[in-house]
């Protein structure tokens, strides 16, 4: 059956067995639903829907986003079960693979899939559960207002009226799509907001093949790939003759700089690469940390930064202020280090082509490799593995082009593996950037001029422009340079927020302190001014955000923990969610410790309280370990750290006790896979400085050299 | 290349391997058993954690010729039911977010509670810390290492009655 985007609103020939909506996502007004019947065997592996239930009453649900941890493949299913009326233990829930006529924003990134998809979902649910009341209604003969469903079943107004949901499939398949329908009342919820696990967690527990990494296929040999040690340097030759002679090794190939070696087995292939010699352009030139600092000095000073945003006259109002905060604050290039390294495999046959690995954007690679084999797109299939973390790392699909490149090469199906080593050091690193703050504070300690300037290795705009405290500032200028460096780049959770929160809550604490102000007093003043008379554009909203303030500083016992309890605090509004932190330090054995940590994030609806407190607890341990131990620094363009030996991450024993609590006030959820980690590192910073009265300026926080520039 | 026998999850096995390939390797590419993870290789992380003899070892620094008669154990085989009190605690505080660091944090505190029925907090901590989680679910972790010792507590103080 061919369908095309349009085509797949209207009906389908029927075949009995199947129940199955789906929705034309690609219009974003209209999205009218449509039943489809498919044959469940001949369309076995095809994911028509998000939901389907079949007359024997089983009920599917299919989860079209690719799963990072971010628990998307049990809140998405959430929400269609919710409105669909159905018992959460009723369901069974599967990983749709890419399907770009079937779903739309089939990607994991800006923790933008709930955002996107909430209304899209309840109308799922509650489409069918209408028309599975109809369907029952009219067996009854009786007004289908006078019936309701409870837990998959339909119950009609008299005596012996109930149906399972699975008895109704094939009439309510033969009804028309209602153009509106109702949802649930929030009071109603019976799964949305509940404490719901994770639907792979059996697989997991019990070590079932799920990742990439695990992908085995008939005729699959495997490969590694050597990459240029340096960023800047290029492959000038390379010698494969011991390499071709280790046992287990089938081919040496060499394509774009890199040089892969394919074998039978992975510790094959591991050991024959080490005996790859390889000439490299120079590399005296290359970039080093030094190059970096002095970049930096000189992205401070030029004239030719970029004006992200200007309010009022910044320059005149400096100029007259009773008093002047300014400080420099900046943070290293990080690698993503998902636990499961980079991977993925390809099948490059002449007229099909199968991939299959952890990536965030299926449709991309998809089109990517199209463009790169000179196929069309539709002859690629992507299946979608779950992914051992990602972080933004599985945004860029390089590793998905190496694997199809090397396929079609070989013309073999390749599974390509990146050691722990070849992950760290292989780029698409959080840029390296540095903040220049400036605040002047008239005779009453009022903020009337703000400045920042940015400067970043990679990073494009590194401000936030249109973010709170612009908007209660009448004097404004912010701007941005960036460097073009050779050490790639990319997005890392909570992109740029996550060092820029940090240095701009913990700048702003330095301008409480100076102008007298509680932090927390200061920035409601501010929220106040924004409600009444705002400064310019602004993209947030002043309630929300003086909410979670309110919440967070009764919820940490703000300034009533006693002299022994340091507390730093911590506001920022990001993808659309709004967390506040409080951190407290205490002083262990002569040194300061955070040991706790209250977070109240409203992200509206909170579809799976588990979930949900997994992304924020977790946000905040990320937040908190990159902002303490984490580096990776440069020697003419090679990385200095390579492996978990020399990169530290945070572990099990350094962690504060963390408390998430959410203001669920049932506004259509936001994302919660990143907005919780951007304030972390300000109340740390501002907690540690309250147990110390030293300010850290510089990440890693536990590194040497933490002070102001 | 040597012909070599193993006891893995208490069936015999045999397989073609270079005698230094890493046990996790032999696993994971030679027997298909692809729960024990890699994360680093080096024994930094944890994510390869077996049992050898009932002790937690990582396996992607252990050559498999060093494993002799010794009785293999992986995640595969801890319990295929998920009933172990640390499989059933890990599912009831859902701790996975990613997942994949959890097959050796379930060997690793499986162990531990082996040695240590009843551990303290800072016991669990101390027991744990070798394994890194990226997504940070470190404070599950722990709670779910206090509740499978409970869980197994009830079930063995049951089986006595
Ligand atoms: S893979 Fe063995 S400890 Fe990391
Ligand atoms: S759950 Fe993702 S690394 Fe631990």
């Amino acid at each position: 059956m061919k369908t095309t985007r349009r085509s797949f609103i209207q009906k389908t020939a029927l075949l009995s067995g199947v129940f199955s909506l789906g929705f034309d996502w690609f219009e974003s007004k209209a999205n009218t639903g449509v039943i489809q019947q498919m044959n469940p065997v001949l369309d076995a592996n095809r994911f028509n829907a998000f939901l389907s239930i079949e007359n024997t009453g089983k009920i599917i649900l299919y989860s079209p986003n690719p799963e990072i941890g971010q628990g998307i493949k049990t809140a998405f299913p959430i929400v269609v079960a919710e409105e669909l009326d159905v018992d959460w233990k009723q369901v069974e829930v599967r990983q749709a693979n890419l399907d770009t006529q079937l779903f739309e924003r089939q990607l994991t990134g800006g923790s933008g899939a709930l955002k996107h998809s909430w209304e899209r979902l309840r109308k799922a649910g509650a489409t069918a559960r209408h028309m599975l009341i109809q369907a029952a209604a009219q067996q009854w003969g009786v007004e289908a207002s006078t019936c309701k469903t409870s837990k998959g079943f339909v119950i009609g107004p008299n005596k012996g009226q109930k149906l399972a949901y699975g008895a109704l499939v094939d009439a309510a398949s033969k009804l028309a799509v209602p153009a509106e329908v109702s949802y649930k009342s929030r009071a109603d919820y019976q799964i949305i907001g509940s404490f719901v696990k994770g639907v792979d967690n059996y697989k997991v527990v019990t070590g079932k093949p799920q990742y990439g990494l695990d992908t085995q296929k008939s005729g699959m040999v495997v490969a590694q790939i050597v990459r240029p040690p340096a960023f800047g340097s290029t492959l000038v030759s390379f010698d494969a003759a011991e390499v071709k002679k280790m046992p287990g090794i089938i081919d040496v190939v060499s394509f774009k700089n890199k040089v892969a070696v394919v074998g039978k087995s992975t510790w094959e292939v591991m050991q024959a690469r080490k005996k790859l010699a390889c000439t490299y352009s120079d590399t005296s030139n290359l970039e080093s940390d030094s190059t970096h600092k002095k970049w930096f000095d000189e992205g401070m000073k030029t004239d030719k930064a970029k004006v992200e945003r200007k309010d009022g006259d910044f320059h005149a109002a400096i100029a007259k202020v009773a008093k002047v905060i300014e400080a420099t604050y900046e943070c290293p290039f990080l690698s993503h280090t998902p636990m499961e390294p980079m991977n993925f495999f390809a099948d490059v046959r002449p007229g099909s082509v199968l991939l299959a690995g952890p990536t965030q954007v299926p449709q991309s690679a998809q089109k990517a490799v199209a463009t790169l084999l000179g196929v069309p797109e539709n002859t690629i299939q992507v299946e979608l593995t779950k992914m051992g973390g990602g972080f933004g790392r599985r945004l860029n699909n390089d590793y998905a082009l190496e694997a199809a490149e090397l396929s079609s090469i070989i013309k073999m199906p390749v599974k390509v593996m990146w050691t722990r080593e070849d992950d760290m050091t292989g780029g698409i690193y959080r840029p390296a950037v540095r903040y220049h703050f400036k605040a002047g504070l008239n005779e009453k300690g009022e903020m009337t001029a703000f400045y920042l300037r940015g400067v970043g290795l990679n990073a494009g705009n590194s401000t936030r422009q249109d973010n709170f405290p612009v908007g209660a500032i009448d004097n404004v200028l912010i701007e941005s340079f960036n460097y073009n460096s050779a050490i790639t780049t990319g997005p890392w959770r909570a992109p740029i927020t996550n060092f820029l929160a940090s240095a701009e809550q913990s700048f702003l604490d330095e301008v409480a302190l100076a102008a007298g102000k509680d932090p927390i007093q200061m920035r409601l003043e501010w929220l106040q001014k924004v409600k009444t008379n705002p400064v310019g554009k602004i993209t947030y909203e002043p309630d929300r955000f003086i909410e979670v303030i309110k919440q967070v500083a009764e919820k940490a016992k703000w300034g009533k923990k006693g002299p022994n309890v340091h507390q730093g605090f911590s506001v920022y509004f990001s993808h659309l969610s709004y967390v506040a932190q409080v951190a407290e330090a205490k002083i262990v054995d002569g040194e300061a410790k955070v040991t706790h940590v209250t977070a109240v994030t409203d992200c509206g609806e909170v579809i799976n309280r588990s979930g949900a407190e997994n992304q924020v607890i977790g946000g905040i341990i990320d937040g908190y370990g990159h902002a303490m131990y984490s580096k990776l620094s440069f020697d003419k363009g090679v990385p200095q750290q390579k492996n978990f030996d020399t990169y530290k991450l945070i572990r099990g024993n350094e962690i504060p006790t963390v408390e998430a609590h959410f203001v669920n006030n049932g506004i259509a959820p936001t994302g919660l896979g990143e907005p919780a980690l951007p304030p972390t590192g300000g109340a740390v910073a501002n907690a540690l400085f309250a147990a110390t009265k030293k300010r850290l300026y510089r990440q890693p926080f536990a590194g040497p050299d933490n002070a102001n520039l | 290349m040597e012909s070599i026998e193993l006891q893995i999850n208490r069936k015999k096995v045999k397989v073609e391997v270079d005698p230094n390939t890493p046990l996790l390797w032999v696993l994971r590419d030679h027997l298909s058993l692809v729960g024990t993870k890699y994360g680093c290789g080096i024994a930094q992380c944890g994510a390869c954690t077996v049992w050898i003899d009932g002790e937690p070892m990582r396996s992607c620094v252990l050559p498999v010729s060093a494993v002799g008669k010794s009785a293999v154990t992986t995640i595969e085989g801890l319990n295929e039911k998920a009933e172990h009190p640390v499989q059933v605690a890990w599912d009831e505080l859902d701790v996975p977010q990613c997942g994949y660091c959890q097959a050796g944090q379930i060997m690793t505190a499986a162990a531990l509670l082996k040695k240590n029925p009843k551990p303290s907090h800072d016991d669990i901590v101390a027991g744990m810390s070798g394994n890194i989680c990226r997504c940070g679910t470190y404070h599950r972790i722990h709670n779910a290492v206090k509740r499978a010792a409970e869980i197994a507590s009830t079930s063995t103080s049951t089986k006595k009655k």
